[in-house]
Parts: structure tokens; C-alpha cells; sequence
């Protein structure tokens, strides 16, 4: 059978939740995935701190994705793995999802798509680096990769370059598994990952970490052989003065994870310049009619907690979606925010539970979040403080703000008194 | 007074600690499990281990393991070294128990995936 109500494309953790919530609610669901194993990044992220907040238990990564992934097989959920999706085609009835797999080319037909292709890491080409092109230089992902999935240790003597959590996780990992990490190089002045990472991974080990300091050159031939690191000013240009040479095997670039949505790009899909990821309403439904998107291929999530709850909702949406009149609300946000999910409100849905997803573009103190409709204050809330690797939820019951075809729908953030 | 920030939780509350005749007063917590991690960490500071043994198998060359529960900080290289001394040649399932009472801490070394057993 090629003919579903619900194709849901990326078995992670926001994908897997998305199908079984499909199918709990009546749906045919297919769910594609290219990788041998159900999963996603879950699979190599071994260390534990996932669903707390689901669970009230720190689990490791495997056993909390592991855990979607016994609920699922008691589904009648069609699963294909080692299965690419290449293309995306509008048709009457919906979409035409093509595949690649080893049974070759397949074209399967959908009513609805949810998109859980999750992110990828911003790699060492991204970020400005003289030198030569030796191995050696690599992302955290891919050390995490090599470590955990297929124990092969990467480097004896390593520097990282970039403060975020997968950074400051394999700082910790590699330390365990016997390799000297000389230290954690940030360019900003403050750091990136959470506070709880700075503690437990590099404070715990004596890691140093190094704020407002770059790679600025790559040394070896086959090898890398070491690294040039310079502290920056405040317009983030290197400071010659301060040049020093580093040696180390390897280069660990931990500098930012990207929505991987090119498959919605390639449909029209309109993604936020913000978040890289769709521009989506309350029910997660993107610009393209019948089309979801969840997880980390919405934004990129600091809690996969929250990535279940987006892939649940995405999967009822779909599960629940028959075409209708829609009238698209946007959510405004003032300059104080990195960005804020979703992004629009379509009045003719139910939104009486939303919930938001909000980062601030600085670490600030004591906050006042303010939401206003056509200029009237409907809802204010004090943060004690609110940083950017710290993503806040909130949810609110928006069918009670009367808010009308073209009303001004905006949030704000203010020092609080 | 001590002061350093919590690992309970992504919130990562900074804890301020004060000792006075053996009794601690913490503040900066927002929950009890601060104050607990808190005291602990002024008394026998413990933590986890998350980490991989060894298999014999080609399609899962390394198994996810942790401590069952936590152990304390200045044994994590000791119990590391029993991590990496195992290669495991039993198809064991998520849970199963890898080393019973890793060096006499009260704690064993238990699976955390089925990589090994699932269909
Ligand atoms: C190193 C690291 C550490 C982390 N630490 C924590 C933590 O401590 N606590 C926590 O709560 N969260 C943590 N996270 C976050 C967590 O991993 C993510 O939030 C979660 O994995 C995202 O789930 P997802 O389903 O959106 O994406 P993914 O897990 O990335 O899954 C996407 C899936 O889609 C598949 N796919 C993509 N494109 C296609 C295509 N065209 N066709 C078919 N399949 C496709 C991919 O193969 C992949 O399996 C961490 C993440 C990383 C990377």
C-alpha cells in the first residue's frame, strides 16, 4: 500500500512521536526514515539529563528515544528504514512523496507530510579559518559519532572550538575516555551551552574555558598538527598581540546546529530567517497547506522533552487535518528576542493551549515578557532572568485575547522594576 | 560560603552555600533537589558516568552503559578503567546488568540501549 493520511519523514524523537500520535488518533501512518536504526541524534548522545521533564527521569539519550521506540512497534504504523525521501510533489489529493531505497524508486502518495528531518551542525568551513585543509578537523557530532557509536577514539590531545552543549559533552566524554581536552574556545563573551554543561563537563575535569578567543589558523599537512588561537575585541577581530600556537591532533568544532530543511525549501515551504526553521501556526502547519513541521527541524531545541511534545502535537494536527479556509495571524516579536515559535495564529483553529517557544537574543536580568493585541497589554510575566541557550516555554490560552482578522499580535521583553 | 551552579536541571540555578558548626544554609535554589545537590556536593560531592563497552559484535562494535546510580567524584576514573576493561559477548538487552558492583561502590554498570537485541 502506497497511500497514506500521514507520512511523517525523520525518525528521531520528534518523528516518532509524531506517528504514534497520528496513529492513536486514527490515522494510516508511514514513517520514513534513512538510517539503519530509529532514533535520530539520540542514538549516539549517551550521556544522561533526557526526560526530565516527561519522565521525571534523567535518562540516557538511547533509553529515552528507546522507550518511543517499544510504544511505536505495538502500532500499526508502516516504518521504512534505509529509506531517503529525495523530493517532495503537490498533487490534487495531497503530496507525492518519492523515496530512495534499495527496492529502488518509489512514489507514495499522502494527505498530509510532517517533517521531522531534525538539524545539522554548522561545520568548521562555516566559521573563518586560515591554513591548510589537514584531518583532523572535524564537528562534535561527528566526534561524538566515531566515540560512541563506533568506538573509535578520535584524537589523544584535542581543542574545541565553540562553547555549545555538544562541545562541552564531548569535552567531558573524551576526557573520560583518556584524551587530554587543552580547552573550550568561545568567541563570544559569553558562553553558549547551558550553565549545567560549564559545571558538570569542563569545571568537573579542570577544562579550561576561554571566552572571547578564536581559532584563527590551521597547521599540518596530512595531520593536524596544531592551532592558532587569538583573543578578539569587542567587534569580534583578532587581537595579533595575543597570537599563540597550540598543539593537538584535533580540532573540534562545536559552533551551532542549522535546521535541516531543504526538502520544505524545495516544496515552498517559508522558513523564519530567525529560527531557519518554517514559519508555522499554533497547530505546527507550515505555509504550505497540509504540511508540519517538529523538533529540531522547527528550531533548534535544547530539551528533547520538548521536541516529543512538538512532534505529538504536529502528528494530531495532521491526523486531524481536512483543508479549510484559514485566517493567518502574525506574531510579531520586538528586537529583544532570538526568536519565538510559533509564529502565527490561525483563528479559525482551536487556541485555547498554545505554547511558545522563546529565546532572548542577550543574557538578560530580571525581564518583564509582555504580550500586547492591537496596543492593549493581554498577558505580562517577570523572568528572575532569561539567557540564550536557555529556551523558555509558555503556554496561553490565546482564544481568549479577541484577536481579530489583521490584529497587531505582539511580544516584548523589558527590564522589569 | 560556597558558590556554584546546580546540574539538577537545564536551569542551572547558581546555589549559594554557608556552613556554620556542620550545618548547611543554601540559598539560590529553586527546588529541593538544589539543596540537596547543594549539601552533597559540600559533602561527598557524587556524579554519574555515562560511557560504552566493548562488543564482539560487527554491527554494534560499542554498548551505551551507566552507573546505576551515582557514585562519588574522585572514583570516576577507577570506575572508567572496569568500564574499559569489558568486552561484552552476550547479546544483553536496555537495563541488563554489564559489572555487579562496580569496586564495591554499592552500584553496577547497567545497559541503557537495546542495540544488541533489537529485531
Ligand atoms: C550532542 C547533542 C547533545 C544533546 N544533549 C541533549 C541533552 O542533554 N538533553 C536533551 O534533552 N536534549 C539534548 N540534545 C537534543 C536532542 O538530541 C534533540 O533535541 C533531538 O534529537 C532532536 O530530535 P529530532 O527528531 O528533531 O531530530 P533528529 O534526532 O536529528 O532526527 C532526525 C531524523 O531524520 C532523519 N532524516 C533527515 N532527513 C531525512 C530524509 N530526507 N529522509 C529520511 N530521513 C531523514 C535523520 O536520519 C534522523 O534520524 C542534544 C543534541 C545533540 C546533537
Amino acid at each position: 500500500m502506497n497511500n497514506f493520511d500521514v507520512t511523517v519523514i525523520g525518525g528521531g524523537p520528534a518523528g516518532l512521536a509524531a506517528a504514534i500520535k497520528a496513529c492513536d488518533e486514527g490515522a494510516r501512518v508511514l514513517l520514513i526514515e534513512r538510517e539503519e536504526r530509529l532514533g535520530g541524534m539520540l542514538k549516539q548522545c549517551i550521556h544522561d539529563g533526557f526526560g526530565l521533564s516527561r519522565f521525571g527521569e534523567r535518562l540516557a539519550g538511547p533509553e529515552y528515544v528507546e522507550r518511543f521506540m517499544d510504544k511505536l512497534s505495538e502500532k500499526t504504523v508502516d516504518v521504512r528504514l534505509l529509506t531517503f525521501v529525495t523530493r517532495i510533489e503537490k498533487t490534487a489529493e495531497g503530496f507525492c512523496v518519492v523515496t530512495v531505497s534499495r527496492d529502488g524508486l518509489e512514489r507514495i502518495s499522502t494527505k498530509t507530510i510532517v517533517l521531522a528531518t531534525g538539524c545539522r551542525e554548522r561545520t568548521a568551513k562555516q566559521v573563518f579559518i586560515h591554513g591548510t585543509r589537514p584531518a583532523g578537523v572535524f564537528t562534535a557530532g561527528t566526534a561524538q559519532h566515531f566515540t560512541n557509536r563506533l568506538g573509535v577514539m578520535p584524537t589523544k590531545k584535542c581543542v574545541i572550538l565553540g562553547s555549545g552543549d555538544i562541545g562541552l559533552i564531548m569535552a567531558r566524554r573524551l576526557t573520560l575516555e583518556g584524551a587530554k581536552v587543552l580547552g573550550v574556545y568561545e568567541i563570544n563573551p559569553t558562553p553558549s551551552g547551558l550553565t549545567r554543561n560549564i559545571h558538570q563537563c569542563l569545571h568537573d575535569y579542570d577544562i579550561p574555558l576561554y571566552l572571547s578567543h578564536t581559532v584563527t589558523r590551521v597547521f599540518g599537512a596530512d595531520r593536524l598538527e596544531a592551532v592558532e588561537i587569538c583573543e578578539v575585541d569587542e567587534s569580534y577581530k583578532p587581537i595579533e598581540s595575543t597570537k599563540v600556537r597550540v598543539d593537538c591532533d584535533a580540532l573540534i568544532v562545536s559552533v551551532g546546529l542549522i535546521p535541516e530543511n531543504e526538502l520544505a525549501e524545495s516544496v515552498g515551504v517559508e522558513l523564519d530567517s530567525h529560527t531557519k526553521g518554517p514559519v508555522c501556526d499554533c497547530q505546527l502547519m507550515t505555509s504550505v497547506d497540509g504540511i508540519f513541521s517538529c523538533g529540531n527541524a522547527l528550531h533548534v531545541n535544547d530539551l528533547v522533552d520538548f521536541v516529543s511534545a512538538s512532534g505529538e502535537l504536529a502528528g494530531l494536527s495532521a491526523a486531524h487535518y481536512a483543508k479549510k479556509a484559514q485566517c493567518k495571524v502574525n506574531i510579531k516579536i520586538g528586537n529583544e528576542f532570538l526568536y519565538l515559535v510559533p509564529q502565527q495564529l490561525d483563528l479559525n483553529a482551536d487556541n485555547s493551549r498554545v505554547t511558545f517557544y522563546f529565546r532572548s537574543k542577550a543574557v538578560r536580568e530580571k525581564s518583564l515578557l509582555r504580550l500586547t493585541v492591537d496596543g492593549q497589554e493581554v498577558f505580562k510575566r517577570v523572568y528572575p532572568f532569561l539567557r540564550p541557550p536557555e529556551m523558555q516555554q509558555l503556554v496561553l490560552n490565546m482564544d481568549k485575547f479577541a484577536v481579530q482578522n489583521g490584529s497587531d499580535v505582539r511580544f516584548s521583553i523589558e527590564v522589569a522594576e | 560560603m560556597k558558590s556554584f551552579n546546580c546540574i539538577g536541571c537545564p536551569k542551572g540555578c547558581l546555589l549559594c552555600v554557608e556552613e556554620e558548626n556542620g550545618e548547611f544554609t543554601v540559598t539560590g535554589n529553586t527546588c529541593e533537589n538544589g539543596k540537596r545537590f547543594a549539601i552533597s556536593e559540600m559533602t561527598e560531592p557524587k556524579r554519574t558516568i555515562c560511557s560504552t563497552v566493548k562488543t564482539v559484535f560487527e554491527d554494534a562494535p560499542v554498548l551505551p552503559v551507566k552507573v546505576s546510580s551515582d557514585i562519588p567524584k574522585d572514583r570516576i576514573f577507577d570506575v572508567m578503567r572496569e568500564i574499559n576493561a569489558v568486552l561484552l559477548d552476550k547479546r544483553i538487552d536496555r537495563g541488563d546488568t554489564v559489572i555487579e558492583n562496580v569496586l564495591g561502590l554499592g552500584v553496577d554498570v547497567i545497559s541503557t540501549s537495546d542495540i544488541l537485541n533489537r529485531k
